[in-house]
């Protein structure tokens, strides 16, 4: 047999041999998720996997299935799976991942980015905030991709969410145990400021060598007569490992210890997966003559006026006009709604704050 | 090159591709969901011990793989993770996880990230398995214990995170030692296996961090 009959033979019979999967995928065009796995693996399985992708369809019709379900390929969520299950089995320790390029730049939130598609699935109602609002930039892109990427049902609503992803905020409304909380994590070291270097750090960590961060907090008394620290708080988790609990503001710090959600942290740059369990002890650092305090305002929320969640200064005018409102622009709207009305609430030239935060 | 494709066959000449791949159990009918379903039920578990969590039948894997094992199996190991498969090791099953998640298969207990421990009333040294590095915690061994049934009415009482105050875990089909070896484990934290626990459906977790009182 001449080379030239031997490739032609061969070519039949890979022709033979890919047919079935071969037309199935070219008769299914619309449904381009047909796994190529299935497609290799014979028309048993390919017809239902097809079935399959037809069901999820329904359920999800916004789904870009040019993408495959949440952006990521498989191998990489199941790299950071094995990474979560790890950071949960040693609360508080930052477990190495391979972290991806996301088609956004880091800083935007791609740790909790890649957290979110390696846990969302067609169950889960997906909340996005970013420092409490559900409306600012950075929120709604990413709940934006997570909708075209998954079709995964969104809510603003802190009781209806499984999974929320955050910057800076955790929400006012108490958590549950049927929600996950995912944290866009800066810098995730939090001995970083005092040791630059990752070995020492790795090190310090290894031996509970904690030592440097109460000088930090002591530093903090000696200039200011209080620690000065107000967000990034440091904490130990499950008496052993400290932690930063990322850009929350210390008045959130309260809400980790022993929360019934289980939290997980993303840092993207820095590639690093951490989590705190459900009932888990999180403990802030302090001193006994200065025991840990969160922030406290005089004034009430200008529009729910409420007292006790986290406000923001909003700057009116040029003339010293300002007010306080709920950074949490769920559990504001949601006051209002029940009929809480703030000392500012009336005013007509605040009517657009006011109408942006209950546009739910 | 595609004539060394097709002859040179590990099941011998005469035999085409289609034929071969049917001696394989399938995988999962949609690789995709199904992982994740199978994620989010080892996440719920392993952030709340003493939870058990129904997987299902989905698969039909070579004996003495259970399906939930065998799930648990497919929705986590790959090509980064060695498999300990011990005695259990048969060719039926080596062939069928290295084919759907193309994990290389070892011999040395210390090597593996993944162990299965086919009978949980035949337990080999456990103490053979990675524990991580002081440094590096993480790279410790993962055991997914075979067992025969659980019972959350009594057993094992569990302290620590992810559980509210204690609960109580009950595992049939597991060696009494297990209980005084995973206390052992305990006591290093940070270092230490974690282990999944599997009957023929449902699975439940023990990560190292939390404590066992018998």
């Amino acid at each position: 047999m001449s080379l030239l009959d031997d490739a032609l033979l061969d070519d039949a019979l890979l022709d033979d041999a890919m047919m079935p999967g071969a037309a199935a995928f070219l008769a299914e065009k619309p449904a381009a998720t047909v796994d190529r796995a299935a497609t290799d693996a014979g028309a048993r399985i390919s017809t239902a996997s097809q079935n399959a992708a037809q069901t999820t369809a329904q359920a999800a019709p916004e789904r870009d299935a040019q993408y495959n379900y949440a952006y990521l390929d498989e191998q990489t969520k199941r790299m950071i799976r094995r990474a979560v299950l790890k950071a949960v089995a040693v609360p508080g320790y930052q477990v190495p991942f391979a972290g991806r390029e996301m088609p956004m730049p880091y800083g935007w939130g791609t740790g909790g980015i890649q957290l979110s598609a390696s846990i969302l699935g067609p169950d889960d109602v997906f909340k996005v905030i970013d420092q409490g609002a559900d409306d600012t930039t950075n929120a709604v892109s990413i709940r934006k991709f997570f909708v075209r990427t998954t079709g995964v049902r969104t809510t603003e609503s802190t009781a209806e969410a499984s999974v929320i992803q955050t910057r800076h905020r955790i929400p006012e409304t108490p958590l549950t145990e049927d929600q996950i909380m995912v944290y866009q994590v800066p810098i995730p070291e939090p001995l970083r400021w005092m040791e630059p270097r990752e070995s020492e750090t790795r090190t310090m960590h290894a031996l509970e060598e904690y030592g440097v961060m109460h000088v930090r907090l002591y530093e903090d008394i000696a200039r200011h007569g209080r620690i000065a620290t107000n967000f990034m708080y440091p904490v130990l988790v499950n008496g052993r490992y400290v932690m930063s609990p990322s850009p929350i503001p210390k008045f959130d710090n309260p809400k980790l210890d022993r929360s019934p959600a289980l939290h997980l942290f993303g840092a993207g740059r820095e590639k690093r997966i951490y989590a705190v369990p459900p009932y888990t002890e999180v403990r802030s650092l302090d001193f006994e003559d200065h025991p840990f305090e969160v922030e406290k305002w005089d004034e009430c929320c200008g529009l729910c006026g409420a007292t006790d969640s986290y406000l923001d200064e909003v700057i009116l005018d040029d003339a010293g006009g300002r007010m306080f409102v709920c950074s949490d622009t769920d559990h504001c709207a949601a006051r209002r709604a029940a009929g809480h009305v703030g000392p500012m609430a009336a005013r007509r030239d605040l009517k657009e704050l006011a109408d942006r935060t209950a546009a739910e | 090159m595609s004539s060394a494709l097709v002859h040179n066959h590990p099941s011998g000449p005469g035999r085409s591709g289609q034929e071969f791949a049917h001696d394989i159990r399938p995988g999962m009918a949609n690789p995709v969901m199904d992982c994740q379903a199978v994620f989010r039920a080892l996440l719920l578990t392993m952030s709340r011990p003493g939870t058990i969590a129904t997987l299902g039948r989905r698969l039909a894997p070579p004996a003495p793989l259970t399906p939930a094992a065998a799930a648990v199996f497919l929705t986590l190991a790959d090509m980064d993770t060695p498999v300990w498969l011990g005695d259990a090791a048969t060719p039926e099953l080596c062939t069928y996880l290295r084919f759907h998640c193309g994990c290389p298969i070892v011999r040395e207990p210390g090597r593996a990230a993944f162990a299965l421990v086919a009978d949980g009333r035949r337990l080999p040294e456990l103490d053979g398995f990675a524990a991580g590095h002081q440094e590096y915690p993480e790279r410790s061994a993962t055991l997914v214990l075979q067992v025969t049934g659980f019972d959350t009415a009594s057993g094992v009482r569990l302290t620590g995170p992810g559980v509210n105050g204690e609960t109580v875990l009950g595992v049939d089909g597991l060696s009494p030692g297990f209980w005084p070896a995973f206390m052992d484990n305990h006591s290093r934290f940070p270092l230490g296996y974690d282990a999944i626990l599997c009957s023929e459906d449902e699975i439940a977790a023990l990560p190292r961090s939390v404590r066992v009182e018998v």
